[in-house]
């Protein structure tokens, strides 16, 4: 079907691409636009020029903290959630009695949301650290590690799965292979194993980079960025410069499209170096 | 060798029961403290329940008179089954539609969708809920649009890259025999798109029913789901109460569990297959 | 099955665009933006009364604890807005200056019992003052009492601990003596919780900032003369705020996950024989299953902090909470937010709601003599208020920049409170933000 008369086309696309429009689109545009002026309304708006990018990164450290604090726990959360996750998923790949109990006991943290799981965190990590006579606002590296353990009790089920579906793919003929020719379990792993999944790695390190770049709602509960802001990542930061305070509109719209352009040279470089990847095996 | 084997195998089980232990208390010291009262929470949260502390349902009581968690419920089950409702449908024809007929408009519509997947929320938070605000699409109606329009990135992104794999055979022939395209898409697609349309499901239901800043910034002020409800107790009555709110952690997790307990395969079926495309 | 999936879809599609269309409009109701979370509730009740009397529908969204101003913000640019709100006072008109109405000429006003303290610009009125409250030092008698027995004691009865250092000296032998009197701190917690602070960067804040004032003469009246702050009288601030610390029920490190309502838990049960809040936290005291403290025995001591003559300092009373009305709501909107209020202040049922349960001292001729809140707190604020030879501690605190700037200050009192902030430090961030957030707001 290369053709289809205009009044179908309208019928299959229409629906969707007006809801796009009004919530994505337009916003998104608009939002751009807005990033440049200063406004508390969108019809009040005022040209300002760049102003408001150098406000941003100028006028205090709150978005250079959150970016720093923000990429930091990108890079750890990355290593752990995938060494976790893969060590579940080679453990219950193994012939274990219940491991479908242990899979489904590891995964359901990712089904409950951020707001919940940051309270749950909150009540668990304050219970602790009570005993030390501190709680989790005491210094932003407790907030820090809190998350990051709040992140791989909710990820590392995730990323299992993902892996768990890449190890079932390795064919078995070809570990039986290896073992005939005298392979040990762990020259097994390194050399058959982890080079079969390597894509699903490259999927999960996506998946995480992103979900820790992005992560607002886990961050607002466990600690709304206290002390202070220190422990604000970046949507959280960039949420309350934009309703924290007035006359602040324009700087939050800026923050919001560094981060845009964060978020969205690291998805092409993952792309890049995925797809060179891909080329060279 | 195999009595070594067999060792390591229980070690590994072992191993494996016990952090399955760890990751299932967090939830149990939730369910253990929303049976004390608030004051015996924050303080001792992992010392259960005794003669002094105990406050039976108490919490839930107060709880849900508080929060008005029933109406909370409410509004996320229909929220959440109705967006997904029209973005499985909505988006399956559209990402049939633009995949079929090669033009420059649905390409430039591919590309598109596929961009806003990278766009973070706070980009268009503002000026996302003001033209909802101007379109009164600011109710739990409205709201379905905002999500159709969210979810088409992903769900179009999924849909695409499996009709791809749909032989143009089968339509073809429909077409002879007479359907017109809508016919083709609901008798015959339609059906084939199933297990991609589960993947979609479960992906859209599992954001939605835990969103938190969409509708919190669209309808938070008037209709609170779920997520909103909990943040509220934060400060939305004067001060917080941990009774309530550990009640309140139990009653939003209950009903996830329950829904993973009873689609397991699909919603990890859909895991994988959503994960592996996007 | 395809035709009707199709019908399906296109009636869904109808229902969606159909409803989103159009708002509920043409019902009569007031949209109400309310500011005190601890009486979310009872509007609530208040709605359904108000309903059956008039047929009118009060819509009341209540802004979680901090959030006014921003939920505020984002409900007023919408097409449906709030039509009542409430100001705090100058700063607040300031900013909500396009959509306060001249509320001059309503019924209400003419009511107002001291028109000096309505909230005024040129020659229209602008904020409706709907409460009057006190704080100060809340303590339990019967544990003072138990104390003044004791040997050793550093005074013989309350009416002797009017000063700063005679307070200390108090506080600290309790402190002291905790196993004895049978409480585990003289004061409850310092709560500094993210959003649960405001009792120390605002109320606690506006006793040296009053004294500021005072000592230079400033009018709050006029906000050029608010725009930057010494805080001269930091270190009576660090006096009470210390004591507050070292005498208290907790360890100061654990105070950044403290609520108000574990600190004004701790009070009615016993645990703490004083805490500084105002007669609005009765309902949390009286609230507590187990509660172990008896009205009769709760009152109110002013908050000493050791500045030359506060033998006849007073508790502080004063208002921040006035209603506006949105001037850019329809006249007949307007109207009706209007008949709402007067409603509530005059009708016997509404002057019930506000007495009883909303426990409201009102600042209203409609109120008579036996219509004022009997709880024990509110009691207090009326004996102090009529006690001349005191001189009340303004609320000055209506001046202070923004939400930022309290937010700011209360963050820097935690990590003084942990140990990681000098007091030196908290000091210049005080005078430092108040300059900044004044210039911007």
């Amino acid at each position: 079907m290369r053709k289809m008369p205009i009044k179908f086309y309208a019928f299959f696309v229409l629906p969707t691409a007006v809801a796009f429009l009004i919530s994505f689109l337009i916003p998104f545009l608009l939002g751009i636009y807005l990033s440049f002026t200063e406004f508390t309304t969108v019809t009040n708006s005022r040209w300002v020029g760049v102003d408001n990018y150098v406000r941003a990164f100028s006028e205090d450290i709150d978005f250079w903290n959150a970016l720093v604090f923000t990429a930091k726990f990108a890079v750890v959360s990355v290593a752990l959630i995938n060494a976790f996750a893969f060590l579940f998923a080679f453990l219950l790949t193994r012939k274990i009695r219940g491991a479908n109990v242990f899979r489904t006991v590891f995964f359901m943290p990712n089904l409950i949301g951020g707001i919940i799981l940051g309270y749950i965190w909150q009540l668990i990590l304050n219970g602790i650290l009570i005993n030390f006579g501190v709680d989790i606002t005491f210094d932003a590296r407790y907030g820090f590690w809190g998350l990051v353990i709040l992140m791989n009790w909710q990820m590392a089920g995730y990323m299992m799965i993902i892996y768990i579906a890449a190890i079932q793919n390795v064919p078995p003929e070809l570990i039986e292979a290896a073992s005939i020719d005298g392979a040990g379990a762990l020259q097994t792993l390194r050399r058959i194993t982890i080079p079969m999944v390597r894509p699903a790695f490259t999927i999960c390190t996506f998946l995480t980079v992103t979900n820790s770049f992005k992560l607002f709602d886990q961050n607002l509960a466990l600690t709304a960025g206290a002390p202070g802001r220190a422990s604000s990542m970046l949507a959280l930061d960039i949420f309350n410069t934009f309703y924290g305070r007035n006359g602040y509109e324009g700087v939050g719209q800026a923050k919001a499209v560094v981060f845009f352009l964060i978020v969205g040279l690291i998805v092409l470089l993952q792309l890049y170096f995925s797809r060179r990847k891909e080329l060279e095996s | 060798m195999k009595t070594n084997n067999r060792f390591g195998m229980a070690a590994v089980s072992g191993f494996l029961v016990i952090l399955a232990a760890v990751y299932l208390a967090p939830i149990l010291i939730v369910l253990m403290n929303s049976f004390k009262g608030r004051f015996f929470i924050s303080d001792t949260p992992f010392a259960p329940p005794n003669g002094q502390t105990f406050v039976g349902i108490d919490n839930y009581i107060s709880g849900i008179a508080k929060t008005g968690f029933l109406q909370a419920f409410g509004y996320s089950l229909f929220i959440t089954v109705f967006s997904v409702g029209a973005i499985v449908l909505f988006t399956a024809m559209t990402a049939w539609c633009i995949t079929r007929v090669k033009s420059r408009a649905s390409s430039l519509l591919y590309y598109l969708f596929v961009f806003s997947m990278i766009v973070p929320f706070q980009m268009v938070m503002f000026t996302m809920s003001k033209m909802a605000n101007i379109l009164h699409l600011d109710n739990p109606l409205g709201i379905i649009v905002i999500y159709l329009g969210f979810g088409a990135g992903l769900s179009v992104f999924i849909y695409s890259g499996f009709v791809k794999s749909i032989p143009h055979e089968i339509e073809e022939a429909a077409t002879i025999d007479g359907c017109n395209p809508v016919q083709t898409f609901f008798w015959i697609v339609l059906p084939i798109l199933q297990p991609v349309s589960i993947t979609v499901a479960i992906l859209n239901a599992m954001w939605i029913w835990n969103d938190y800043l969409l509708p919190y910034l669209v309808i938070g002020n008037t209709y609170k789901t779920i997520p909103i409800a909990v943040q509220y107790l934060q400060g939305g009555y004067g001060s917080r109460d941990m009774g309530a709110m550990m009640a309140m952690l139990v009653l939003a997790i209950v009903p996830i569990v329950i829904f993973y307990l009873t689609s397991q395969q699909y919603i990890i079926k859909g895991v994988v297959a959503g994960a592996v495309k996007g | 099955m395809a035709r009707k999936l199709f019908s399906m879809i296109s009636i869904l599609l109808a229902a969606v665009l159909a409803l989103a269309a159009c708002a509920p409009a043409g019902a009569k109701e007031v949209y109400y933006l309310n500011f005190k979370p601890e009486v979310a509730e009872l509007y609530q009740k208040i709605a359904e009364t108000y309903k059956a009397e008039t047929g009118v529908t009060l819509k009341v969204v209540t802004a979680a604890a901090g959030t006014y101003e921003q939920t505020l913000k984002s409900e007023i640019a919408k097409a449906d807005a709030p039509v009542l709100f409430q100001i705090n006072g100058p700063v607040g008109y300031a900013a909500w200056k396009d959509y306060c109405a001249d509320l001059k000429d309503t019924e209400l006003y003419k009511h107002l019992s001291d028109k000096s303290i309505a909230v005024t610009d040129g020659g229209g009125v602008y904020g409706l003052p709907y409460v009057v409250e006190g704080y100060g030092i809340i303590y339990n008698n019967a544990v003072m009492t138990r104390y003044f027995t004791t040997a050793g004691a550093k005074a013989a009865s309350m009416a002797e601990v009017n000063t700063f250092a005679k307070l200390k000296a108090v506080v600290e032998d309790m402190t002291a003596k905790k196993a004895e009197l049978g409480i585990e701190g003289v004061f409850s917690s310092t709560s500094l919780k993210p959003g649960e602070d405001w009792r120390w960067q605002t109320h606690l804040a506006n006793v040296p900032v009053y004294y500021e004032f005072k000592a230079d003469g400033v009018d709050i009246k006029v906000p050029s003369a608010t725009m930057e702050i010494d805080f001269a009288y930091a270190e009576n601030f660090k006096n009470i705020f210390d004591l507050y610390l070292n005498n208290s029920t907790v360890a100061p490190t654990l105070l950044g996950s403290k609520s108000v309502d574990d600190s004004m838990a701790e009070f009615a049960l016993g645990k703490s024989a004083m805490v500084q809040n105002g007669n609005w936290a009765w309902g949390q005291i009286s609230g507590v299953a187990g509660n172990t403290v008896k009205a009769e025995d709760v009152k109110f001591l002013p908050i000493y902090m050791g500045v030359a003559g506060e033998e006849k300092q007073s508790i502080s009373v004063g208002t921040e909470n006035f209603f506006a009305i949105n001037k850019q709501a329809s006249a007949e909107k307007q109207k009706l937010a209007a008949d709402f209020i007067y409603w509530l202040y005059s009708s016997a049922k509404g002057k019930a709601f506000v007495t009883n349960e909303l426990k409201f001292i009102a600042p209203f001729d409609t109120f008579s003599e036996t219509e004022k809140p009997t709880d024990p707190l509110a009691k207090e604020v009326i004996r102090y208020m009529s006690d001349t030879s005191l001189y009340n501690v303004a609320w000055n605190f209506v001046v202070f920049p923004n939400q930022t700037f309290k937010n700011n200050f209360g963050a820097a009192l935690l990590q003084y409170a942990q140990g990681s902030m000098d007091w030196a430090d908290v000091r210049q961030l005080f005078v430092d933000q108040w300059k900044i957030e004044k210039a911007k707001s």
